[in-house]
């Protein structure tokens, strides 16, 4: 569904943010994409998003690009509008009727368990919630590619448990295609089929992990052992030094 | 009960400073043209009341007016500059230089191109050229404060220009226009007076006309009757924007919740 080849991509300041990046996706996948922080996974999502052009190299979509949810580390929502019309931005940018985008949202509110909190605003919300609202307004615009850059890293443990479980029962009923960026070894290896593992500085793939299936618990000996997995390509990386 | 206190301990403090004002004039025996007693004062609003009332409409008018037009043109020209860094860059320095000149420099020439006979548009004007800049400067802070990532968003979603500048920007630099608001509302007051002071007396206007002309003529009480209502109008001003941002940012914003 993605296509990655040879991406570099320099920061205004001239530093190398990228260096040869390529990776695939394929269609209906839950990819991780794994490293520590400043290695440049944010930028490579938001070239996968079209939000910024690769210095060289390319972004490819074989099969037409496709539409995209974005869910960023902070809720980023409008303070000034409620959860429905938060989640139906998207819809109302691209000139849904009203009613139409009004369903939509709230059947995304909805799927992430925020039903009865449609005329909430985000200041009367935990955490958690405007976190949900985050992905309910990219669910709504019914995407087939969703993009999550760290999106759990501002929450408690347990919030970010519940979200994640959230996330895997969306994706499985959806048929999504998700890219994951984290630097959680113990989320990627959860809740991904696939791990993408960043050295930094400049960022590119040290190894590409597919992760065994059967990882049916967070601490089921399945899952363990994919983490050992991931944090020895981080550690071979260097990315721990 | 807090709230009660709020309000009776500034109005006990006026009953006891007025109390003293009138005894200590009535004691001393103090000319009336120097420092008129409260009952004076009190009994010139009332036989000047027709007057005083028409002063305080052409005033508040004028303010309105001027203050009105500021607004739509500081909001007009901090959206444009938003869209163009270019003519930021070209235009705002003019924009400083209008501010830092005092309006009481300029007012003599605009009185004159724009003529006594057209009086109240002279003054409008003035109040409007002070009250601009704070709103241009609040607006344009508002208008860059906006989340980059919800712009990104948006980008992402195929929102034009002008979506983005209606659905994001807009109404997160909301809270910055109406701060803006507050201080130019109070100083278009200010401006307005200032301008009628030079227009002078032979423009029978508002109420620093009325100040004028009653202080020449020795009727003290009538120039602070006047007094009087110049200051209840930028309380009122400055009431009204507040109750017009409390409406619009209560349910979300920070400012709006502390309060």
């Amino acid at each position: 569904m993605i296509s990655l080849n040879g991406i570099a991509k320099h920061f205004p300041n001239s530093t190398q943010a990228l260096r040869d990046l390529s990776f695939k996706v394929s269609e209906k996948e839950f990819v991780s994409l794994l490293g520590p922080s400043g290695c440049g996974k944010s930028t490579a999502l938001r070239l996968v998003a079209g939000l910024l052009a690769p210095d060289s190299g390319s972004v490819q979509y074989p099969h037409g690009k496709p539409e995209i949810g974005f869910v960023f580390q902070e809720p980023t929502l409008m303070p000034w509008a409620d959860a429905l019309t938060n989640a139906r931005l998207p819809l109302d940018l691209k000139h849904l009727p009203r009613g139409e985008a009004e369903a939509r949202a709230m059947e995304a509110l909805a799927r992430v368990g925020l039903k009865g909190f449609e005329r909430a605003y985000p200041r009367e919300l935990s955490g958690g919630m405007k976190m949900r609202v985050s992905i309910a307004r990219a669910l709504a615009a019914h995407p087939q590619l969703l993009l999550l850059d760290e999106p759990f890293a501002a929450l408690d443990e347990i919030t970010r448990n519940a979200l994640g479980d959230d996330l895997l029962r969306l994706w499985r009923e959806d048929g999504l295609t998700v890219l994951f960026v984290t630097h959680s070894v113990s989320e990627s290896s959860y809740l991904s089929q696939r791990v993408l593992v960043m050295t930094p500085r400049p960022g590119h793939i040290a190894a590409d992990i597919t992760l065994p299936s059967g990882r049916d618990g967070r601490l089921s000996p399945a899952t363990i052992a994919a983490q050992r997995q991931i944090s020895d390509a981080l550690n071979g990386a260097g990315a721990l030094a | 009960m807090r709230r009660f206190i709020d309000i009776m301990l500034p109005l006990a403090v006026a009953a006891l400073v007025l109390g003293f004002w009138q005894w200590a004039v009535t004691q001393w025996q103090v000319p009336v043209y120097v420092l008129p007693a409260p009952s004076a004062i009190a009994a010139a609003f009332v036989n000047n009341f027709s007057s005083l009332m028409a002063a305080l409409t052409a005033t508040f008018l004028i303010t309105v007016a001027g203050f009105a037009g500021a607004v739509a043109a500081a909001l007009a020209l901090a959206i444009l500059f938003s869209q163009s860094r270019l003519i930021e860059r070209s235009l705002y320095p003019y924009a400083v230089i209008l501010q830092v000149t005092p309006v009481v420099a300029i007012a003599p020439l605009i009185l004159i191109w724009i003529g006594f006979e057209h009086i109240t548009l002279a003054l409008a004007l003035l109040a409007g050229l002070i009250a601009f800049f704070p709103v241009l400067t609040s607006t344009m802070l508002g208008l860059k404060s906006v989340d980059f990532n919800l712009m990104d968003l948006a980008r992402l979603y195929g929102a034009s220009r002008w979506q983005r500048l209606w659905k994001v920007q807009l109404p997160s630099a909301l809270p910055y226009l109406l701060s803006g608001m507050k201080t130019g509302g109070v100083i278009a007051l200010i401006g307005e007076v200032t301008a009628e002071f030079v227009a002078g007396s032979g423009t029978a206007t508002g109420l620093a006309w009325r100040i004028t002309e009653s202080s020449n003529r020795l009727e003290i009480a009538t120039t602070f009757a006047a007094l009087a209502l110049l200051a209840l109008l930028g309380v009122a001003i400055f009431a009204a924007l507040s109750l017009l941002e409390w409406a619009l940012l209560r349910r979300w914003h920070e400012s709006a919740l502390r309060a």
